[in-house]
């Protein structure tokens, strides 16, 4: 009946897990009690769980994003303070398959829960507007993106109350992930949530490229596209190009265990390191899906609080591009080890070092666009700046390893870690936070606390090199990454600082929380009425704060790059249509919830073997998509009363 | 209009029409959907050899009993056509006809490979058995699948027409399912001529 499901399932003997999971699930029933008792539900459920407006579900993108950051911080500083004690004959508090699932989980989480959500999040809310029109190509569907992504959030959460999670490392190599080394559900449940997110995050990837390449306001030719926009596009066609090889991994994995088959096994003439050739075709393109976006953010700040636009706007564009096609063409430097002999080990280090290039064209376009502006040092330029600072350094340790016979000493070590951290926070995290601090105000209409800001900047960006310039070392002394103890006491001093640095970025993201509720308290005093707190440069900033459903009453007509700068300067010399014709906005639509729901069913039933509910969910998700195709009102007038409400913001503007 | 359409470039001639706009993102979606099956093929390249001391491909498989399933596909793909030329000129009679046949195509596809299965199965060769077969079964069973879905959504394309007249959704609806089917087609071929031709060198 419940096939491999039972009471057992429940961690009784781990404290840890036990007691974060009771906490957790108290919290959560405390929150829906608070809703119920407010009388909360109909507003949620209309505005925000069905809502089909681009803008809502990126805020909910956001927002899932930042609540799964506190989750894998925790497993961080876990593993952090772990092992800072555990040197020599101390144990340390974290016995080894425990410790084994929390980096599993940090990683896993880290970047499909976290960086991709959060990418994914700015990308929706911002995209539409910068490219001025209504909505992106598809907004249902946007909608089952998102709730799909929030089923992957949902079960690797459950895996911590019900079961285990995978002790594989974040990529669930094969031999160790077959069901011969692994035999319990961890695995399952790192392939179900991640199979369930990534159809989410492939629809949303087809969704942002017919965007981007079929919705622009008229006269928007691609040269005239904000940076953004360009690498919102790069980013959406690697995810086109390379998450159906991760569907296809997965799947065959799944195949492995569930039915017995010999892709990656290690009998039956099955081929492990075929499954780690193709994670990585994939895995590869992944890193810059996610740095590609927070280069754009960069671009954009920089350039808005430079007052100046964009240093070498088309060679901007053609970096981005070149790094998109050669994110294809370096996969195999992530296993030189593999031992596919000099030559290929040659041309992908080769390749490796290429990439490079593009990358510095960028950072000089950004330094030639802060030099001669009048910078103003506002949160989002400390981003900037620390990124720029930081990212070259984790760029030059990333050539090093593109060596391959030093990645053969460095491969798998601390450093490695350092490294690919380094990037990853010093590029994608810091833009995260610059692009959240800088469109904040334009989602909500109030602008976000600047000191507490900048705190949580120097705490990140101190933190951060407290915490993995001491992995450098260690790394370089001979410490390996997925270690739960070591013997040399040399170690231990170095790990201590790494886990000062790791406490000193959870002031960071206190600071980040503290800022939210400080500037919602405050938001009265810090409201923009005009729509354009940064004196702006793209389309967004011409329409109201928070923008109405439709984002624009006109479409604007776009005559160059910067648009709204021109407009603002009387540089826009056509005339916009006078009378806005009948607006149409999409109409709210459950499918993307209740396929969740279905979703989740059926990833959950089938982590347990429980096929009748697995079939149930099948079913009802058939059925959802059928009662779907029948509806064929899927879009509302916006009445001319409500379209009076939302003035054109920059009338009331002086000057 | 037409005149001023010209001089306008076609990238700043603002949003696309729908009808654009979602052949567009279906044609992604099916250049997502080759990936995928670009991935099989990768891994059948890889683990053809890998019998595990079981059956080769060129003892399993039946040239001719694949010839008339490539066949059966091939001219559903026509038909399928035909189906949507028969759209277009809004002959509900000729679309009906025109889908009945290449639906009983499509059938007689995945019934024959079923029956190749069935009889390897009951030979005791199955995806377990050694690698080679599990990256066989993994590629032509997925492509099975896919064109079982297909076989679905045209019924449900059927019942659409019959129950919401052939409105503009309706019709890119089939449209989209007629280019699905013709990268089924597609994707048949390389099946066709890397698993069962190449098997016989």
């Amino acid at each position: 009946m419940f096939g491999k499901l039972s009471l057992a399932a429940i961690p009784w003997d781990q404290p840890i897990p036990l007691i974060t999971s009771v906490f957790i699930v108290v919290l959560l029933a405390a929150l829906l009690a608070l809703v119920t008792y407010k009388g909360w539900w109909p507003y949620l459920w209309r505005e925000w769980l069905t809502s089909t407006d681009h803008k809502r579900i990126g805020v909910m993108y956001v927002v899932l994003a930042l609540v799964m950051l506190i989750r894998g911080f925790s497993d961080a500083i876990m593993m952090r303070s772990q092992l800072a004690v555990a040197a020599g004959t101390a144990a340390g508090y974290l016995p080894p398959e425990h410790y084994n699932q929390i980096f599993s989980a940090h990683g896993t989480i880290m970047i499909f829960f976290v960086a991709m959500t959060f990418v994914i999040g700015l990308m929706n809310f911002v995209v539409p507007l910068q490219l001025g029109v209504r909505d992106v190509a598809f907004p249902v569907l946007n909608s089952v993106s998102f709730w799909l992504t929030a089923a992957g959030v949902l079960l690797v959460n459950v895996s911590l109350v019900i079961g285990e999670f995978a002790r594989t490392g974040w990529l669930a190599y094969p031999p160790l992930s077959e069901l011969a080394y692994s035999p319990g559900v961890g695995v399952d449940y790192y392939l179900w949530s991640l199979q369930i997110s990534g159809l989410g995050t492939l629809l949303a990837g087809i969704n942002f490229t017919t965007t981007i390449l079929k919705l622009r306001a008229p006269g928007m030719s691609y040269s005239r596209m904000p940076i953004f926009c360009w690498t919102a596009l790069a980013s959406n066609l690697l995810i086109v190009a390379a998450f159906p090889i991760l569907t296809a991994t997965f799947a065959m994995l799944l195949l492995d265990r569930y039915l017995g088959f010999h892709f990656f096994t290690n009998d039956g003439g099955g081929n492990p390191m075929m499954y780690i050739n193709l994670i990585w075709a994939w895995g590869h393109p992944e890193v810059y899906i996610l740095i590609l976006p927070a280069f754009g953010v960069f671009s954009e700040v920089i350039a808005t609080f430079s007052g100046k636009s964009l240093f070498g706007h088309r060679s901007m564009v053609v970096a981005t591009m070149a790094i998109c096609m050669l994110s294809f063409l370096v996969w195999l430097h992530h296993f030189f080890t593999m031992g596919a002999g000099a030559n290929v080990n040659a041309f992908f280090g080769i390749m490796t070092m290429i990439i490079a290039v593009p990358t510095g064209v960028k950072v000089f376009n950004w330094l030639f666009t802060l030099y001669g502006g009048e910078v103003r040092f506002t949160a989002p330029v400390y981003w900037s700046l620390g990124f720029m600072v930081t990212f070259v350094l984790g760029g030059m340790t990333g050539v090093l390893m593109a060596i391959p016979p030093a990645d053969f000493v460095l491969h798998n070590s601390l450093f490695l870690v350092a490294h690919f951290h380094n990037v990853i926070i010093g590029g994608v995290v810091f833009g995260l936070m610059a692009g959240y601090t800088y469109w904040f105000p334009k989602a909500f209409g109030f602008t976000l606390d600047e000191r507490l800001g900048k705190a949580s900047f120097w705490c990140w960006f101190i933190g951060f090199y407290l915490a993995f310039m001491p992995l450098y070392l260690l790394g370089l002394m001979g410490a390996t990454r997925r270690m739960q103890h070591y013997t040399n006491l040399s170690w231990q001093p170095l790990m201590w600082v790494a886990f000062a640095g790791a406490l000193v970025i959870f002031a960071g993201l206190a600071f980040t929380i503290a800022q939210l509720v400080y500037s919602i308290k405050t938001r009265h005093r810090r409201r923009d009425k005009t729509g354009d707190p940064w004196n702006g440069r793209t389309l967004e900033w011409s329409t109201a704060s928070p923008p109405p459903p439709w984002n624009f009453t006109v479409l604007p007509q776009v005559s160059g790059i910067d648009e709204f700068w021109r407009m603002k300067h009387g540089d826009n010399k056509t005339a916009p249509p006078a009378a806005p014709p009948a607006i149409h906005v999409p109409r709210p639509s459950p499918l993307g919830f209740l396929s969740a729901f279905c979703a989740v069913m059926f990833g959950f039933a089938s982590i347990w073997h429980i096929w009748w509910l697995a079939i149930l969910g099948l079913l009802g998700a058939i059925a959802l998509l059928l009662r779907h195709s029948w509806q064929m009102n899927t879009e509302m007038q916006v009445s001319a009363e409500e379209i009076a409400e939302f003035e054109p913001p920059h009338k009331a503007q002086p000057g | 209009m037409s005149a001023v359409a010209e001089e306008i470039p076609l990238s700043e001639r603002g949003p696309a029409p729908t009808r654009v706009v979602v052949s567009f993102g279906f044609w992604l979606f099916l250049l997502s959907d080759i990936v995928i099956f670009s991935g099989l093929f990768a891994a059948y390249a890889v683990l053809a050899q890998r019998t595990a001391g079981g059956p080769t491909g060129a003892q399993l498989f039946d040239l001719k009993h694949v010839f008339l399933e490539t066949c059966c596909l091939l001219v559903s793909s026509f038909t399928c056509g035909l189906c949507v030329l028969a759209m277009e000129r809004r002959k509900r009679t000729m679309i009906y006809v025109w889908a009945a046949v290449t639906f009983v195509l499509g059938l007689s596809f995945i019934s024959l490979e079923l029956s190749e299965f069935i009889g390897m199965f009951s030979r005791g060769i199955n995806p377990t058995r050694s690698a080679f077969l599990s990256a066989f079964f993994g590629l032509v069973g997925t492509h099975g699948i896919h064109v079982t879905a297909g076989l679905c959504w045209l019924a449900v394309m059927m019942a659409q027409i019959v129950t919401l007249g052939l409105q503009p959704k309706v019709a890119q609806r089939l449209l989209c399912f007629s280019l699905f089917w013709h990268a089924l087609d597609l994707v048949w071929i390389g099946v066709f001529t890397i698993v069962y031709l190449g098997a016989h060198p």
